[in-house]
């Protein structure tokens, strides 16, 4: 039981990120409003994006930038930077595609008059 | 649908739980991430790049083709977005173009737009749904401007030696220029940055990055390896390669604010870049 305990204790954090990950999946699937699928894929993301950057932390380092008193012998004195540049660059890039998703919104928006994905299907039926 | 989605929601979530067994623990040194390349990062940065800031070096230099890339997509997320929404054809709805006589506030409307000196004291162009706006909020948010302009070189500049870099510097030069869109309008963007001007730059961020690239080539070192600059700044090669990275960092910082910049003004205007927030 302890061992179970603290075994949970060290990797708690992926619950989190799994149940944040999960709102956003759900967001996705089940809300028939564009706008908000589209909020659900931000908070996917942003589910990702704390777990790379968490799997890159080490007990006891510091920021991935060299301290001289430091010096650079020893890498469990520096947080992984890899993580780091991965989600640095998928912050960018997942704000550029937000405008993408925004701008086909739009479009549909004013084709169809309605951003409510069931209201546009059906629409698209009764024609 | 609402069911069914939770199910599978669910479904996933048990699937991500049963899984957490693999993954490291929080803050273990031996994790897998951490002891493929990642040291070798750490302990060669600073003797092969001169860049104290690992983030960096990796970014623009180790894993240079991959930022390449994903800069493009940045700027094939504008392209798209361009040629989504902008209206390339004029309606044929007639367009009414707003006048409002400032001492007075009696607002003209004009089927044909005139000229109006840029700072005029007596009429200002409007949009059509204006409204009056707070005089503090629009002069805080045009005085902070300047400011985090600076900021934003500073980041850019600074990248090698703390947080920041191309990326985050563009980010910030955006959110400058919309700020300016949020407090004024959008005709004030447009005569800062115009829309033509904002996707060459866009364009010219992507060429500078992979011409430093392309130029490495032709000097004799491998696709965006700086060091084969070295003889060019007359310094060792990873004195060089310091530099190559400031480079590509500009060009980074250009496309992404050039781009984040077009993606506001086409959202918020429907795609005129006329009249929006």
């Amino acid at each position: 039981m302890h061992g179970l305990l603290a075994e949970f204790g060290d990797k708690f954090h992926y619950y989190a990120y799994f149940a944040i990950m999960m709102i956003g999946l759900y967001a996705m699937i089940a809300k028939t409003n564009l706008l908000k699928k589209c909020i659900g894929l931000g908070i996917f993301q942003t589910a990702i994006m704390l777990f790379y950057v968490s799997i890159g932390a080490k007990q006891g380092a510091t920021i991935p930038i060299v301290d001289p008193a430091l010096g650079t012998a020893d890498p469990a004195l520096y947080a992984n930077p890899l993580p780091q540049v991965l989600m640095l660059t998928a912050i960018v890039v997942s704000v550029a595609t937000l405008g993408v998703a925004l701008a086909l919104v739009q479009n549909l928006h004013r084709d169809h008059g309605s951003i409510e994905e069931d209201e546009i299907l059906q629409r698209l039926r009764g024609q | 649908m609402k069911r069914l989605g939770l199910v599978l929601v669910l479904l996933a979530g048990a699937l991500f739980a049963a899984t957490t067994a693999e993954f490291p623990r929080l803050g273990a040194l031996d994790s897998a991430p951490s002891r493929h390349v990642s040291p070798r990062y750490i302990q060669g940065s600073m003797d092969e790049t001169h860049t104290p800031n690992f983030v960096t070096s990796v970014l623009a230099d180790y894993r240079g083709f991959d930022t390449m890339f994903e800069t493009t997509v940045v700027f094939l997320a504008g392209m798209s977005c361009f040629f989504i929404l902008r209206v390339l054809r004029k309606k044929t709805v007639t367009e009414v173009f707003y006048y409002r006589h400032k001492p007075t506030g009696v607002v003209l409307a004009m089927l044909a737009p005139r000229r109006v000196a840029p700072r005029s004291s007596s009429f200002e162009r409007i949009d059509a749904d204006w409204t009056p706006q707070d005089m503090v909020v629009e002069s805080m948010c045009l005085f902070m401007v300047p400011f985090i302009q600076v900021f934003a070189l500073y980041v850019i500049a600074h990248g090698h030696y703390s947080p920041g870099g191309g990326f985050q510097g563009g980010v910030l030069l955006a959110a400058s220029f919309i700020l300016v869109g949020l407090s004024r309008d959008l005709r004030t963007v447009e005569s800062l940055l115009a829309e033509k001007n904002a996707i060459l730059a866009a364009a010219a961020g992507v060429c500078i990055y992979s011409g430093t690239g392309l130029v490495a080539l032709v000097c004799g070192g491998n696709f965006l390896d700086y060091g084969a600059y070295a003889p060019f700044f007359g310094v060792a090669a990873p004195a060089a390669r310091a530099m190559g990275i400031l480079v590509v960092e500009i060009g980074v910082a250009l496309t992404v604010m050039a781009t984040l910049t077009t993606i506001y003004k086409l959202v918020s205007s429907r795609g005129t870049v006329e009249e929006g927030l």
